[in-house]
């Protein structure tokens, strides 16, 4: 018996699924652990000198979410979702992210809440995670550079840990950072962008039920090059949106400054609404190649997610406000 | 003329420039490209046409540094490499990125800059090509060195296709435009002497 199959049987409920095994995580990554967080992450550890395959897989316990806010389309494969990204805090290069992210150590880990919060304070991770239950969504992620994949995130909605920490009145915003480490992030080490990484959400945006932070994808601990340990996931907007690895989380009354923004006010706006209709200066907007396919396809307004979040934006004018 | 060293060499250098090209098909048809295949295609057909065409450009200098006549034929050699993976580049973003749809060409020319300068490198290129046989060159006589020239504004064209094309991180495209700007130096400081 495959200790898949006797933690499956012994462990998990019904419903709950376990994904399969991984090589990913055989970096320094690994010890995103699971002692460190009851109930929530459990460690397959590598069985013994007899088991052939490299297999560090870190299984999650989750349950699927509902059923409304998940896609039911083909999730792109793990390998592409984990060796092209945009994690500019390990280099500019799409592979680089794969490459070099072994030398984030994503535990210990703490995240900051303060600002405009009742309970501020330095969290440890496993703190900040414990009381919130881990569920299943398959999102589509749709880049600023028209591309776009499909992700089983697992995770549990912002808006929930918002809550727990009670928002004063005054909390308009939701500004949040990514660590500054340059010796963890290696890209850091060049000024390719304005660090720590920076991003923020309006109020409504960040209670908005789609809007996740995840702390795994394809059934599995984040591999550090998809923003381990605790990332955000907004799915109908652009990618950059969903900040990687947050070490901070602060609720203001003013818009925060966000990188790309800065970096271009141009070219990325706060929004950053997914929208075919309102092109990047320099290229279209209006189709997207789904990695793992060779055609393009038409782009969805707010990336097919406007039936949920349109209502947010009623009244606005997304050429200005983009 | 060359002395058979010189010809042997340079045959061998004219064959192995197709192996980007040859090292793109194979990864293609095993489904080695990365995650975005059209993207990694568009991308490195796009850098060869310019290494090329910077490789072509050293030519001159180089040959005149070293005291090399027989590097001469190379300038030719490699600038038609150039025009070859750039028309490679030109034919790829038209089928797999416009899908093979004229109007799309010319909305797409005509609306984004970064495509239009791409696209007048690739324009300045053609004649070049056209000329760059033996019989075009006495045909043309003094003025073939003059049309010739053209190389200078598509090279620097092509490089501000580059550069605008990035997001953040500009340090290659700086690259090369350090390596051009470096050749166009050599060559006037060459002209004044």
């Amino acid at each position: 018996m495959s200790r898949l199959e006797m933690i499956r049987a012994s462990e998990i409920s019904d419903e709950a699924l376990v994904l399969g095994r991984r090589e990913l995580l055989r970096s320094g990554a690994a010890v995103l652990g699971t002692a460190l967080l009851p109930g929530c992450f459990r460690m397959e550890a590598e069985a013994s000198e007899a088991t052939p395959k490299p297999s560090s897989a870190e299984a999650l316990h989750f349950r699927p979410g509902p059923v409304e806010l998940s896609t039911d389309e083909p999730p792109t494969s793990l390998r592409d979702a984990t060796r092209y990204n945009n994690f500019y805090e390990f280099g500019t290069d799409k592979r680089d992210p794969a490459r070099h992210a072994g030398s984030l150590r994503p535990r210990p880990w703490s995240v900051v809440i303060e600002g405009e919060v009742r309970r501020p304070g330095r969290i440890p991770l496993e703190d900040l995670l414990r009381p919130h239950p881990l569920e299943e969504r398959v999102y589509r992620l749709r880049c600023v550079e028209a591309w776009s994949m499909v992700i089983p995130w697992v995770g549990f909605p912002l808006a929930a840990l918002l809550k727990r920490f009670e928002p004063t009145s005054r909390a308009r915003y939701v500004a949040f950072e990514t660590l500054l480490d340059p010796e963890q992030m290696p890209g850091q080490r060049r000024h390719s962008l304005d660090w720590p990484y920076r991003e923020g959400l309006r109020m409504d945006e960040a209670m908005h039920p789609l809007t996740l932070l995840a702390v795994g994808m394809y059934g599995r601990v984040l591999p550090n090059q998809n923003g381990a340990p605790l990332r955000l996931v907004v799915p109908w907007k652009y990618g950059f949106k969903s900040i990687k690895s947050i070490v901070k989380i602060r609720l203001q009354r003013s818009r925060p400054v966000t990188t790309w923004s800065q970096q271009n006010p141009r070219e990325y706006g706060f929004f950053a609404n997914v929208n075919p209709h309102v092109d990047h200066p320099r290229w279209s907007q209006g189709r997207e190649r789904r990695i793992g396919e060779w055609h393009k396809r038409p782009t969805l307004f707010l990336n097919g997610y406007a039936e949920q979040v349109a209502s947010l934006y009623r009244g606005m004018d997304l050429r200005r406000d983009f | 003329m060359a002395r058979p060293g010189w010809r042997s060499a340079h045959r061998i250098l004219a064959g192995a420039c197709a192996l980007p090209l040859l090292t793109l098909a194979v990864q293609a048809a095993g489904d080695q490209l990365g995650a975005d295949p059209v993207e990694d295609l568009l991308h490195r057909t796009g850098l060869w046409a310019l290494r090329f065409l910077v490789a072509s450009l050293a030519v001159t200098p180089l040959r005149r540094q070293l005291g090399l006549p027989g590097l001469a034929p190379w300038r030719r050699t490699l600038g038609l490499w150039s025009f070859a993976y750039a028309s490679v580049h030109l034919s790829l973003w038209w089928l797999l990125d416009l899908e093979g749809d004229p109007g799309q060409v010319l909305e797409e020319v005509t609306k984004r800059p970064y495509v239009t300068v791409g696209f007048a490198a690739f324009l300045l290129l053609v004649p070049l090509a056209i000329t760059s046989t033996r019989s075009w060159q006495r045909r043309l006589r003094g003025r073939w060195r003059r049309l010739h020239l053209l190389v200078h504004p598509a090279i620097l064209l092509a490089l501000l296709h580059f550069l605008w094309i990035e997001k953040a991180d500009f340090t290659e495209p700086a690259a090369y435009a350090a390596g051009v700007g470096g050749l166009l130096l050599l060559r006037l400081s060459h002209r004044r002497v």
